[in-house]
């Protein structure tokens, strides 16, 4: 029974690594950089829903829209402000903004709400799920994350495959010279990416913070780093990769905790990592890299 | 023509890069000078005195990173006192100015700060909050023979030097006397231990309430680490201390991991004696946190914001910082309070030199007897150790009662 | 070509002048009094500093492989040449001959697990190969903070998670204590060694660049299948850049852990690989020169804010993110180039 329960939180975890891992994906996949201030804006969506449910006591529903609206609203600001001028730049100078927008967001936090913990109220008020004449406990954040985390998917794979503004992303992250030749166009779909993206870390970051109830300005840091190792673990660019990827590194990390060494748990997630990508050098469901001379 | 035009490139920006790079430096040292006169002016109430005419007390610890709850703790503590000293007609009748530095929480950026100190003439240095950074400035200032003081600096280690003491326990004291404290109490036989092996004081806690627990017959049945990286589910480790049967959880870790250990614990229906040191205390004054689920948790500190004898500080506190003071704050109080019994004692004045006034200080700590925030009768060994009764607390309706 | 070759070497010696430059003056300014305690004290983080961005810059900027987890081979640096130097405190009375031991041993454990990481890693390409080199220094560093090696009767022991592990006799002491790391490691590192370290890089990071051997790793960076065709070992030269970058790295780390009482391994996680990473970066990739003045700059800024107090490290980023934007943007990059050309217009106009 205690692996199960193991078990469950892993999967509980990995879906919080998964709706994490999608944003970084698709902001991979369509703008070919890596966000490293991803992790920062969950933090900030949690700071949102903190602000609107825990001290102007509103309802928990308003608080995960205003974090949704604050951080589409801030994710599609930074793009304009610190990655556009940067289009076309080297991969490289991007990402050494991105952790500058990251070092920002981190100081911007502190100065507005100090480094005193805080505790997050969670916003699923539900009784547990008792299985096994109550020797099973599945907390009622564990489904509703899980759930989530399902639709999310569910959603983003039809958006892009059945809308039109879904295909012109597939199209950007295909060919953007070809793409932009077609008329489809490139910036407000990079800026829809980031929205999306943006969205997506506010909606993990109210629900990691409902599950482990802490809060701090720098919370986001390591579930941006692991989301960001699931989404290369499942491929990067690939949406279902990033799903996949985030269940199984929560599965390992919870699993190695218990079996293995507490304290070595995440030394042990990330060598897992690297003989999965020694064995499948573009993770498990990424594109195999053509090459041309 | 690609290469030239690669080249011209580099070389544009490579000016671009000393251009945009001297512009910043230039900027820099003006920024660097202006703040040292800011600093100067903002360092004490004594308003821009010369060196010599007042005490320059020096402050590190983390006011930024994930740390910075506990050096803000001790910047604010160390200025209401000194404020409050400054008012009463100082330190043997002289001023004190105040500068307090940022270090991260980082051994490297505290010798930084440190040394920036020693620019504005720091004569005390009160600090580092953390152990670490703590270790590495007392290496700098016993070389320099500068006197310092730790207000939270535990491990073994930081008061290696002859120069520095500290206020707060040393780690192997704490984890003696709470295995002494749960047997001679008789709270419970099974021990379940959570412990975070990422830091030094958790770890050096734990060691020496091992010891201590096999020698007073306490069976410690689990023992599980977390990191600070691994900070937030603690599910596994409390499934293995339910299952080992522990009766009481010993959490020798601070009071922002123990609320999310209260929590899960709760959520996963375990009500073993949770029991913490001095780390635990500020828990109550956690924002947001549901203070029913600390009810009952005990715990050995030397302070708490509860007791008859802290209320004048934790209300001066709240009045200029509106926050609760936690027990790094109280130590910090009473490190000024140290300082300026031992200045008194000794007779020391401002105009001495750094390393005079260390000399005075090492002896007169071992000679002054204070009643502070954090023990009564508080007096200091000549290896920098404080003698004080740490004092078991327990939280009952959302206060903390002594016991 | 004898033109070239002689270019070259002369731009090789503004690096060294630069390098040699900077300690005359620094010299000069402590001899006439006219440093501050704050910047004599940075004076060895800059030179490590310094060592690190260069280093990386060859992985990064020459061999063209992103690597983010520079801090690990440092950290592994580190700690071997403290453990060595708290080891042989008995036996080899004099500080410096340890040092010296300390700095060899630290570059060549570095440069052991640069080989043993760099055989599988580099088979890896782009922002897999980042992300592996990440978790590598995140395990380094997770496995350094619960490891305990302590010494008695001659014999070196070592153990996981506790140092009750270890089972010391009375006589015995603990080096390596966990997260603790490794505590009062005599003061070695001066600004005179970090330079003359600092000297022995740029010699043998330019060398390596315009060697026979650096030629075939730039040819592997700009098109590896090219390079294969006509014969290049790929894996070859890429495991000897990567190596090599990290026993310096390596013997940065020895410099650091020689300056402070205190080195543990939570220093050397991913944000300081970062660190690493953005003076690359805003120096311009593959520029020696440039990687130097940024971990210069990039060290000095942010404790010259110090002022500032708390909004010291906003004021840092937001002047990261100008910077970067001001020196890779392309319409930035365009602006400058008119600016550039209409400068170079007038002072032909002039001079006619």
């Amino acid at each position: 029974m205690s692996f199960l329960s193991c078990f469950i939180s892993g999967i509980s975890l990995g879906s919080i690594y998964a709706i994490i891992a999608l944003g970084y994906t698709m902001v991979y996949g369509i703008a070919k950089m890596l966000n490293f201030a991803h992790g920062d804006i969950i933090m900030v969506g949690a700071f949102a829903a903190y602000t609107i449910v825990s001290t102007l006591g509103m309802p928990p529903i308003l608080g995960v829209l205003a974090a949704v609206a604050v951080c589409t609203l801030l994710g599609v600001t930074v793009e304009k402000v610190a990655y556009k001028p940067l289009r076309g730049a080297s991969s490289l100078a991007v990402l050494i903004t991105a952790i500058g927008v990251s070092y920002l967001l981190q100081n911007l936090a502190l100065l507005i709400f100090s480094a005193n913990p805080k505790k997050f109220q969670s916003v699923v008020n539900l009784p547990a799920l008792k299985l096994a004449g109550g020797e099973l406990s599945i907390s009622a954040v564990t489904i509703v994350t899980v759930l989530t985390c399902v639709v999310v998917m569910v959603c983003l794979t039809s958006f892009i495959n059945k809308t039109k503004k879904g295909q012109a992303m597939l199209a950007v992250s295909e060919d953007r010279g070809a793409a932009t030749l077609m008329g489809i166009n490139v910036n407000g779909t990079i800026a829809l990416t980031f929205a999306i993206g943006s969205a997506l870390a506010a909606v993990a970051g109210v629900l990691y913070c409902s599950a482990y109830d802490t809060l701090n300005p720098y919370i986001g840091s390591m579930p941006g780093i692991k989301a960001f190792t699931a989404a290369v673990f499942g491929g990067i660019g690939s949406i279902p990769g990033a799903f996949i990827g985030g269940i199984i590194l929560g599965i390992i990390e919870q699993l190695a905790k218990k079996y293995i060494s507490s304290q070595l748990a995440d030394a042990i997630v990330f060598a897992v990592l690297i003989i999965v990508l020694l064995v499948r050098p573009t993770g498990i469901l990424g594109k195999k890299i053509h090459e041309k001379v | 023509m690609r290469r030239f035009v690669g080249l011209g490139l580099a070389v544009a920006m490579a000016a671009s890069l000393t251009a945009c790079g001297g512009g910043n430096a230039t900027d820099a040292t003006t920024a660097g000078t202006e703040a040292k006169a800011d600093a100067e002016d903002a360092g004490g109430n004594a308003g821009g005195a010369e060196p010599g005419d007042a005490f320059r007390i020096g402050m590190i610890g983390p006011l930024t990173g994930d740390a910075a709850a506990y050096g803000l703790g001790v910047r604010n503590a160390i200025e209401l006192a000194i404020n409050e000293v400054n008012e009463a007609g100082g330190m043997n009748g002289f001023q004190v100015e105040y500068n307090p530095q940022d270090d991260e929480h980082d051994p490297e950026k505290a010798v930084n700060a440190y040394n920036t100190l020693k620019d504005w003439d720091m004569q005390i240095l009160i600090g580092a909050v953390t152990s670490k950074p703590c270790i590495a400035v007392s290496a700098e200032s016993a070389s320099d023979n500068l006197f310092q003081i730790t207000p939270s600096g535990s491990a073994v280690e930081c008061i290696s030097e002859p120069n520095v003491f500290r206020v707060c326990f040393s780690d192997p004291d704490q984890g003696k006397a709470s295995a002494q404290y749960i047997s001679e109490n008789k709270l419970a036989t099974k021990i379940g231990v959570i412990y975070d092996s990422s830091t030094e004081y958790s770890t050096g806690i734990l060691e020496s309430f091992q010891a201590e627990a096999q020698a007073v017959g306490l069976e410690v049945v689990a023992e599980e680490a977390f990191t600070a990286d691994n900070a937030t589910d603690f599910s596994v480790q409390i499934d293995n201390c339910k299952e080992a049967g522990a009766e009481l959880l010993f959490m020798p870790f601070y009071y922002t991991e123990a609320s999310t250990v209260l929590k899960q614990c709760a959520d996963k229906e375990y009500a073993p004696i949770f029991f913490g040191v001095d780390g635990m205390d500020g828990i109550l004054s956690v924002k947001n946190f549901d203070t029913s689920l600390a009810e009952g948790v005990m715990l050995l500190t030397p302070f708490s914001a509860d007791e008859a004898g802290s209320q004048a500080f934790v209300e001066a506190y709240k009045a200029a910082y509106n926050d609760v003071p936690n027990q790094f704050a109280a130590d910090a109080y009473d490190a000024v309070y140290a300082v300026k019994a031992a200045i008194e004692q000794a007779k020391i004045t401002p105009d001495m030199s750094a390393s005079d006034i260390c000399d005075a200080m090492k002896v007169a700590m071992t000679e002054i007897t204070i009643d502070g925030l954090t023990g009564s009768d508080m007096t200091w060994t000549e290896e920098g150790e404080p003698n004080k009764e740490p004092k078991a607390a327990k939280i009952e309706n959302g206060v903390y009662v002594m016991q | 070509m004898d033109s070239v070759k002689r270019k070259k070497l002369v731009d090789h010696w503004i690096t060294y002048g630069v390098v040699i430059l900077g300690w005359i003056i620094v010299q000069a300014l402590g001899a006439t009094g006219h440093m501050t305690n704050q910047i004599n004290g940075l004076l060895v983080p800059i030179c490590m500093y310094v060592i690190l961005a260069v280093s990386l810059n060859l992985t990064v900027g020459i061999s063209g492989e992103l690597s983010l987890g520079h801090a690990g081979f440092m950290c592994v640096g580190a700690f071997s040449g403290s453990f060595f130097t708290k080891l042989m405190a008995e036996s080899i009375p004099s500080l410096s001959v340890r040092f010296a031991i300390a700095l060899v041993i630290g570059a060549l454990v570095a440069a052991f697990f640069g080989v043993l990481i760099g055989i599988p890693v580099l088979r890896l390409r782009g922002d897999y190969l980042a992300i592996v080199t990440l978790a590598f220094g995140e395990i380094i560093k997770n496995v350094m903070n619960v490891i305990y090696v302590g010494v008695d009767n001659g014999a070196i022991r070592i153990a996981m998670e506790k140092k009750s592990n270890l089972n010391l006799s009375e006589n015995g002491r603990v080096i390596i204590e966990g997260a603790m790391g490794i505590t009062k490691t005599p003061k070695a590192s001066t600004f005179t060694i970090g330079v003359v370290l600092v000297l022995l890089t740029l010699f043998i990071v330019l060398n390596l660049i315009h060697s026979r051997t650096g030629r075939a790793i730039m040819a592997i960076r700009d098109n590896r299948i090219a390079a294969e065709s006509v014969g290049v070992n790929i894996t070859k030269y890429k495991l000897l850049a990567f190596s090599i970058s990290a026993s310096l790295a390596g013997m940065a780390g020895v410099l650091y852990s020689h300056n402070l009482a205190s080195l543990a391994a939570e220093k050397f996680n991913y944000n300081m690989s970062i660190l690493i990473l953005v003076y690359v970066v805003l120096g311009g990739i593959g520029n020696i020169r440039g990687s130097i003045i940024s971990a210069v700059i990039l060290t000095l800024l942010p404790e010259l804010l110090r002022g500032l107090n708390n909004y010291r490290m906003l004021i840092y980023a937001i002047v990261l993110i100008i910077m970067m934007i001001l020196n890779s943007a392309p319409s930035a990059i365009a602006a400058r180039g008119r600016l550039l050309e209409r400068f170079q217009r007038k002072n032909t106009k002039e001079a006619a």
